[in-house]
C-alpha cells in the first residue's frame, strides 16, 4: 500500500499543481458561458436590433400592445401580493418547525412538501378545487355554507383571478421560503431569546426585537429570489385563468409560440430581467449593513 | 404560580396554527389524488365526492392514452436523465473545487454562479430557440437537455459545494498522508461521504426539469416534454385530462421531496448563507 519512495506519478504532480481548481471550474464556466451568457447577449440583441439594424420597434410594439398594461400591472400585482404574504405564512411555519415541541419534525416534513411542485402543476391543482364543480363548491354546499354554487374563477371578476393565483402561488412556493427562513433561524443562539424570555420579553417581543433582525440575511435571500420567481410567473396563471389573465411572461410566451416574433418576446424578456434587478437591488440597498454594524 | 397553565396555553396554540397550516398543504395534495383516481362518472359528477370510495384509474389511463402522451411522458424522463448527467458530470468537479481551494477568484466564480438566478429561463429561452434553429436542433430532447442543464448547472454547483464543505477536508488529507493519491482520497474518502448529498442534488436536478415548461415549450413544437405537452393541450382540456395531468406532474415531485428532506439542508446551507 503505502510506498516509500513515491514516483512522481499523475496524482503526485496534481497534488501540487495551483492549476487544479481551475481546470475543475473550468467546464462549468466553459457550459455557462456557451449556453447562457452568450444566448443573454443573443436575447438583448433580438430585442435590439432586427435585421442589421438597430431599432427600439420591439419596445415601441411591446409598450403598444393592447395586453401589455395588463400583463404588466397584473405582474406587478402578483409580487406585491405573494410575497409580503408568504413571508408572513413562512416565518409562522418556520417558528412552529424550530420550537420546542413534539411532532415539530411532523410539521417541517408537511410543510416542504410543496417545495418541489411545478407551477404548471400547482395550477391545476387549484384549478380543480376552485373550478365551478370541483371540490371546493362541493364541500361548502356538503357543509351547508352555500347552497348555490358560487363561480370563484369568474373570468369577468378580476380580483377572484387574482385571488385564486396567489392562493395557488403561495400554497406551491411558501415551503422555499420556509426552508430558507428555518436554516436561518437554527443559526440563532438560543441564549438571546432565553435571555430576552428571562428578562420579560413576550412571545411577540422576541419575535420583534431578536428573531427578525437576526433573520435579516436570511430574508433578505429568501427576498431575492423570490421577487425574481415571481415576475416569471407563467403557467400558474395559465393553468388557472386561461387566456382571462396575462403576465410578462405569459406575454413573451404567446409572442415567441403562437406569434412567433422573437423580437417582441424578447423585449418582453428584457423588461422582466430589468424589473428583476432592480428589485435585486433595491433589495440589497434596503438590507445593506450599515458600517458601524458591521464592525461588531 | 400557574407556571403549568402558562406553558401549554402558548403550546396548544402552536399545534392548532400548525394544523390549520398543515391542512392548507394537504388538503389539495388530497383533493388532486382523489380526482385523479376517481371513475369517468365521478369526474363529472357533481357535488363530487370527498372520500375515496370508489378509486379506479380510468381517469388516469384515459390521460396516458391520449394520443401522445406517454411518448411525452418517456421524453420528459430522458430530458431529466440528459440533464442529470451533464449538469452533475460538470457540475460536481466545480463544487469540489469551491469548497476546497481557496484560489484567486473563487468568490467571484461562485457570486457569478449565484447571479445567474437573477437571469431567468424566460430570458435563456427565447435566443436559445432562435439558436437551436440554426444549429439544427430545434424541437428536440437534446435542445431541451441543454437548455435544462443551464438552468440546473449553477444549482449543482452550489449544492455540491455546500455537500463537500460538510465532509472534513481531514480525512482527505490524512488519507494521503497514508499514501492515497489527490484523486484517490477523493474517490475512496470524499466521495463515499459525499455520495448521499450528492444523490440528493441529482434527484432535486431531475425535478427541475421535470418541472421546467416555459423552455421546453418554446424549445419543442412536435416532440414536446410531459409539461410542455399538457400545457399546449390544456387550453379546452375536460376535467380528467386536467386532474390526471395535474397528478402526474406533481406525484414525482412530493415523492422526492419525501426521499431527499433529510439533505435539503446540507444542500442548500451553504446557498442560505
Amino acid at each position: 500500500m503505502a510506498t516509500v519512495a513515491q514516483p512522481v506519478t499523475l496524482g503526485r504532480r496534481l497534488r501540487r499543481w495551483e492549476g487544479l481548481p481551475y481546470a475543475l471550474i473550468l467546464p462549468t464556466v466553459a457550459y455557462l458561458g456557451l449556453f447562457f451568457a452568450w444566448p443573454m447577449v443573443q436575447a438583448f440583441e433580438l430585442a435590439f436590433r432586427i435585421e442589421g439594424d438597430w431599432t427600439l420597434s420591439p419596445f415601441r410594439s411591446m409598450f403598444n400592445d393592447t395586453n401589455f398594461n395588463q400583463a404588466l400591472t397584473f405582474t406587478l400585482l402578483l409580487v406585491v401580493v405573494i410575497v409580503p404574504l408568504q413571508f408572513v405564512l413562512a416565518l409562522v411555519m418556520a417558528l412552529i418547525a424550530n420550537a420546542k415541541i413534539r411532532g415539530r419534525g411532523l410539521f417541517l416534513a408537511i410543510f416542504i412538501l410543496p417545495l418541489a411542485i411545478s407551477d404548471l402543476a400547482a395550477g391545476l391543482v387549484w384549478q380543480t378545487i376552485l373550478t365551478e364543480r370541483g371540490y371546493l363548491n362541493t364541500f361548502l354546499t356538503k357543509v351547508g355554507i352555500i347552497d348555490q354554487d358560487y363561480i370563484w374563477l369568474d373570468p369577468t371578476k378580476p380580483n377572484n383571478l387574482l385571488i385564486a393565483v396567489v392562493v395557488a402561488e403561495i400554497w406551491r412556493s411558501t415551503a422555499f421560503v420556509m426552508v430558507i427562513f428555518l436554516a436561518g433561524l437554527q443559526g440563532i443562539p438560543h441564549e438571546y431569546t432565553e435571555a430576552a424570555e428571562v428578562f420579560g420579553a413576550g412571545f411577540f417581543q422576541r419575535v420583534r426585537r431578536i428573531i427578525l433582525p437576526m433573520l435579516k440575511p436570511a430574508i433578505q435571500v429568501a427576498l431575492l429570489f423570490r421577487i425574481i420567481f415571481a415576475f416569471e410567473a407563467f403557467a400558474v396563471i395559465i393553468a388557472i385563468t386561461g387566456r382571462a389573465k396575462t403576465t410578462l411572461a405569459t406575454e413573451a410566451w404567446r409572442w415567441q409560440a403562437e406569434y412567433f416574433d422573437s423580437h417582441i418576446a424578447a423585449a418582453y424578456s428584457a423588461l422582466i430581467l430589468v424589473l428583476s434587478l432592480v428589485s435585486a437591488g433595491l433589495v440589497l440597498f434596503l438590507f445593506r449593513t450599515p458600517r458601524a454594524q458591521m464592525m461588531r | 404560580m400557574s407556571g403549568r397553565f402558562i406553558t401549554w396555553l402558548p403550546r396548544l396554540g402552536i399545534y392548532v396554527v400548525g394544523l390549520v397550516l398543515s391542512l392548507f398543504v394537504l388538503a389539495p395534495l388530497y383533493v388532486i389524488t382523489l380526482a385523479a383516481f376517481s371513475s369517468e362518472e365521478d369526474v363529472y359528477a357533481y357535488p363530487k365526492e370527498l372520500l375515496p370510495r370508489d378509486l379506479s384509474t380510468e381517469t388516469l389511463s384515459f390521460f396516458l392514452n391520449f394520443a401522445g402522451m406517454t411518448d411525452a411522458l418517456w421524453r420528459s424522463v430522458f430530458v431529466a436523465l440528459i440533464t442529470l448527467a451533464i449538469s452533475l458530470v460538470i457540475g460536481t468537479p466545480a463544487g469540489y473545487a469551491i469548497a476546497r481551494f481557496s484560489f484567486r477568484g473563487a468568490d467571484t466564480v461562485r457570486l457569478s454562479v449565484v447571479a445567474t438566478r437573477a437571469f431567468p429561463i424566460v430570458i435563456l429561452s427565447i435566443p436559445l430557440a432562435v439558436i437551436f434553429i440554426r444549429w439544427g436542433i430545434d424541437d428536440t430532447i437534446q435542445g431541451v437537455a441543454i437548455a435544462h442543464t443551464a438552468l440546473a448547472l449553477p444549482f449543482v454547483v452550489l449544492t455540491t459545494a455546500s455537500v463537500f464543505a460538510n465532509v472534513p477536508a481531514e480525512l482527505e488529507e490524512a488519507a494521503q498522508t497514508l499514501g492515497c493519491s489527490r484523486a484517490g482520497a477523493f474517490v475512496r474518502v470524499a466521495l463515499p461521504l459525499a455520495l448521499p448529498g450528492l444523490a440528493a442534488s441529482a434527484i432535486f436536478v431531475f425535478i427541475i426539469s421535470w418541472n421546467e415548461v416555459f423552455a421546453a415549450s418554446l424549445l419543442t413544437l412536435q416532440n414536446r416534454t410531459l409539461p410542455a405537452e399538457v400545457l399546449s393541450l390544456l387550453e379546452g382540456a375536460p376535467l380528467n385530462f386536467r386532474f390526471a395531468g395535474g397528478f402526474l406532474l406533481l406525484a414525482p415531485s412530493v415523492i422526492v421531496i419525501l426521499i431527499i428532506r433529510r439533505y435539503l439542508f446540507t444542500m442548500w446551507g451553504r446557498v442560505v448563507r
